[in-house]
């Protein structure tokens, strides 16, 4: 991938964050559901009310407060939240490295759980193996993500893990002043084993359910793309020269598997990021996922605009990476 | 617009992930659910704090956070688990002369911030100042503006009475009522107070995860003596399956707001027990004054049709209390002498006078929420089932909470519409009043000759002839059927065995009202 190309991606994210921003406000205020209706106190008189619009700043007309919007958002400020009556920005930078943490831990789980379906699949094609690996990789898809988190919460109880909690980031018997919001790696880094445990024990129910459809994709597809390579010349090569099933498939099939399955997964990791606001919901997860459906729910028309924003800029550069690691991988885009 | 969404199916996944769990887990794993109390009480709640000042925003006016500022911060006036009054950081109150054109508020001596500086009567006065001054964005700034020029003298506020409001004092134990520290909030403003919010309750905020957990510790200098509990934690749950896995599993100490079936299913585990009290919410049906509602028989045969009692008993599984005025048995002014009987033959015989039957059914629409509250759609379901076989073709539309607002502040409800109304302080003024007068924001019902009934009361000083103005009110609203009260909401909560906890009939969870047993 060349600089100009980079550049190019970079610069057409600039409209489409415009589109979005255009699209959010308008729909925000086309929907159902007046933020200053939810606020109005018994016995309110239409004084009361006015005063309540002008000091929201939803007393002007649409087109002003639409240009009072872009020219803040111009200058960074994504205005103060109805519900939390703080800086958005500030509460959306708070929980965005809660949601990318997860994540990326989701994404890990993913990657190794469905790499693990595929390889297994592919070096027992034909076998048993194969169509049990099938078998449970259609079973994980037909289930979407916020099923399985009430499923693991069902288990939770069932089968009294206690060790594997339902609720929250760390326990509340730990105190933490993060520096960075990715406790995750801030207390590996500083050795904080406790926070690291905790942390980690939070995020393992959430990010599995979050990651088991994705797993069963890069299964599915990784192992399709795997038999297709093991029907090339250079397969051959290698079973003619003795290497073992296990071998061809892990060491010279895998690698230009790899391609089309990262491709795919790229498209997928979006839903995955789209996938926090309910899998967050359920387990009271404090990110970004979790904030948005409260301020749908509260109609906290500021912090909605800034979270969606937030989500378009986290899809862009999820894409972005996706084809940065393209170009990697494939040396053909590296130098076309 | 029954159609299933994403979220519907989220809550009916839920609800059958739950009861899913007491299949297998009762066959499976009947062991006891619950670990030993501990020093810190973990309360697994169904809503998150969105914010800490209690006197503005969107959550100043949230009845269902009050449970945890009232950890925090003292009120003006406290309230018992009866609704009755008694003091908070004042210690008498009331009106000055017989007039009632001056306040006279006597400020309680020992109360100290949780910073360790006293809370003094110019504190007090301060703050009601502040929340008086609408560009603080207090949503009932007319309540405090209706005092003025309010002078402390040693622990003694006296203050003019600028519009006489009979139930100022009970609006201090009410939304926004709470007392800040002015030392505090001028030293860290408003954005700074988010942060490090103080107050002079009987728990601190030692943490506070957003979106996640509250963890407070007592404060050793309250007033009311030190809570049982050193350490609280208040885990914002959302999802009721969640919520029932954290009681199941022993992770927390006390839940609420489940469904009755589960609540039914837990108590009965052995180390959890249940308590199911009625508060002061109501379920109630808005009618509007808009065609066929303007016919008093379309509006007295749709109250006449359903038998409330079967709709308690069977879909809430007897969790509430049928009612027939918009005041629960604890309001003030409550009249047990109201009843408008189930008679599904005097209903068709109404419909019949305006020409309605069965083949040529009236027809309307009814606007509901669904999982808003417990069984919301459900019950809107049954009324019309019931509606339907006297004469009446209701065609149901799910709405948002949000959604409802707006259009009921804007009178554009539909002839029917579905709603839950609180009012902790029981007072006919903030009930049968706010939702029933038509100049206002709540109401949908707007006549004439109720509001010129209404209208004398928000004035009257003499306390009984108020009294028996509402209660003469709310005879004639049930008599010309302006509105359809249904049912006293029951809260259904469960906790540890081991635990010293009492129904709150203003639905608050309070854990410097429990105790180890």
């Amino acid at each position: 991938m060349s600089w100009p190309f980079l550049l190019r991606r970079l610069l057409l994210a600039i409209p489409t964050l415009f589109g979005v921003a255009v699209v959010v406000f308008v729909l925000l205020r086309v929907v159902p559901g007046d933020p200053i209706a939810m606020l109005i106190g018994p016995g309110a008189t239409e004084g009361d009310i006015a005063n309540l619009r002008r000091l929201y700043g939803l007393d002007e007309s649409i087109v002003l407060q639409f240009l009072y919007y872009l020219r803040d958002l111009a200058s960074g400020d994504f205005g103060t939240s109805i519900s939390m009556r703080q800086d958005v920005m500030e509460l959306v930078l708070g929980r965005l490295p809660v949601t990318i943490e997860l994540c990326l831990v989701a994404m890990l789980i993913a990657t190794g759980l469905g790499g693990a379906m595929a390889l297994a699949g592919a070096v027992w094609r034909g076998r048993v193996g194969e169509a049990a690996v099938d078998g449970a990789a259609g079973f994980i898809l037909a289930v979407p993500d916020f099923l399985w988190a009430l499923l693991f919460i069902l288990f939770v109880v069932i089968f009294a893990l206690d060790g594997l909690p339902i609720s929250g980031r760390i326990s509340h018997e730990i105190a933490f002043e993060g520096a960075t919001g990715f406790w995750l790696i801030e207390s590996g880094l500083r050795l904080r084993a406790d926070v690291f445990g905790s942390v980690l024990q939070h995020m393992i129910l959430p990010a599995t359910a979050l990651a088991l459809p994705l797993a069963a994709i890069i299964a599915r597809v990784l192992k399709t793309s795997i038999n297709e390579a093991m029907t090339q010349d250079y397969i051959l090569m290698a079973r003619v020269k003795g290497f073992s099933r296990a071998r061809i498939v892990g060491r010279e099939a895998l690698r230009n598997a790899l391609v089309p399955t990262l491709t795919l997964t790229g498209v997928q990791l979006t839903f995955l990021v789209g996938g926090t606001v309910l899998v967050e919901k359920i387990f009271s997860y404090p990110g970004i996922g979790n904030m948005a459906i409260d301020a749908v729910i509260n109609r906290d028309l500021p912090l909605i605009q800034g979270l969606v924003l937030t989500f378009a800029v986290l899809f862009i550069a999820v894409n972005l990476l996706v084809d940065m690691s393209y170009a990697l991988l494939n040396p053909r885009m590296r130098h076309g | 617009m029954t159609h299933l969404d994403r979220r519907h199916f989220l809550r009916i996944a839920g609800v059958a992930g739950a009861s899913a769990t007491t299949g297998l887990g009762t066959l499976l794993f009947n062991r006891e659910a619950a670990a030993a109390l501990g020093d810190t009480l973990t309360i697994a709640y169904h809503v998150p704090l969105p914010a800490w000042d209690p006197t503005t925003g969107l959550s100043s006016v949230n009845p269902q956070l009050m449970s945890i500022y009232k950890c925090v911060f003292d009120q003006y006036i406290d309230q018992n688990a009866d609704l009755s009054f008694r003091p908070g950081l004042l210690t008498e109150w009331g009106w000055a002369d017989d007039d009632k054109t001056r306040v006279r508020m006597v400020v309680r001596e020992g109360a100290m911030w949780q910073d360790g500086t006293p809370v003094t009567a110019q504190d007090i006065v301060w703050n009601l100042e502040r929340v008086a001054n609408p560009e603080t964005g207090n949503p009932v700034s007319f309540v405090w503006a209706s005092i003025a020029n309010l002078k402390a003298e040693g622990n003694v506020i006296t203050g003019d009475v600028g519009q006489y409001m009979p139930d100022l004092f009970k609006w201090m134990a009410f939304l926004t009522a709470y007392v800040l520290p002015p030392h505090h909030y001028d030293e860290v403003g408003r954005e700074g107070f988010e942060k490090q919010p103080m107050g002079s309750g009987p728990y601190r905020v030692e943490e506070f995860q957003r979106g996640s957990f509250v963890r407070l510790k007592a404060n050793p200098d309250y007033w009311g003596g030190a809570p049982a509990f050193d350490t609280v934690v208040f885990k914002f749950v959302t999802d009721p399956a969640a919520r029932i896995a954290e009681i199941e599993s022993g992770r927390s100490d006390v839940t609420l707001n489940i469904p009755f079936e589960e609540f039914d299913r837990l108590k009965a585990k052995p180390g959890l027990e249940g308590v199911a009290t009625p508060v002061s919410d109501i379920a109630m049906i808005f009618f509007n004054d808009v065609a066929p509602m303007t016919d008093v028989n379309v509006r007295r045969a749709a109250v006449m049709a359903v038998d409330k009692k079967a709709i308690v008993d069977r879909l809430l599984r007897g969790y509430g209390v049928p009612i027939e005025t918009l005041l629960a048995p604890p309001y003030t002014g409550f009249d047990p002498e109201v009843n408008t009987p189930y008679d599904p033959e005097g209903a068709a015989a109404l419909l019949a006078e305006s020409g309605y039957s069965r083949e040529n059914p009236v027809e309307f629409k009814i606007q509901t929420t669904r999982g808003y509250i417990a069984k919301d759609y459900e019950v809107i379901q049954a009324i019309v089932g019931m509606w339907r076989r006297v004469g009446i073709q209701a065609e149901i539309e799910v709405y948002e909470i949000a959604k409802h607002f707006e259009l009921r502040a804007q009178d554009q409800l539909a002839p029917a519409a579905f709603y839950n109304w609180g009012n902790s302080i029981g007072d006919p003024s903030t009930s049968t009043g706010h939702a029933m007068f038509g100049p206002s924001p709540h109401s949908t019902w707007d006549t004439d000759d109720l509001d010129a009934m209404i209208g004398p009361l928000w004035v009257e000083k003499d306390e009984a002839r108020r009294i028996a103005g509402w209660q003469k009110v709310n005879r004639y609203i049930a008599e010309n059927a302006y509105v359809f009260p249904l049912y006293q909401q029951v809260q259904p909560v469960v906790h540890k065995t081991g635990l010293g906890f009492e129904g709150h009939f203003a639905n608050f969870i309070l854990p410097q009202a429990m105790s180890k047993a």
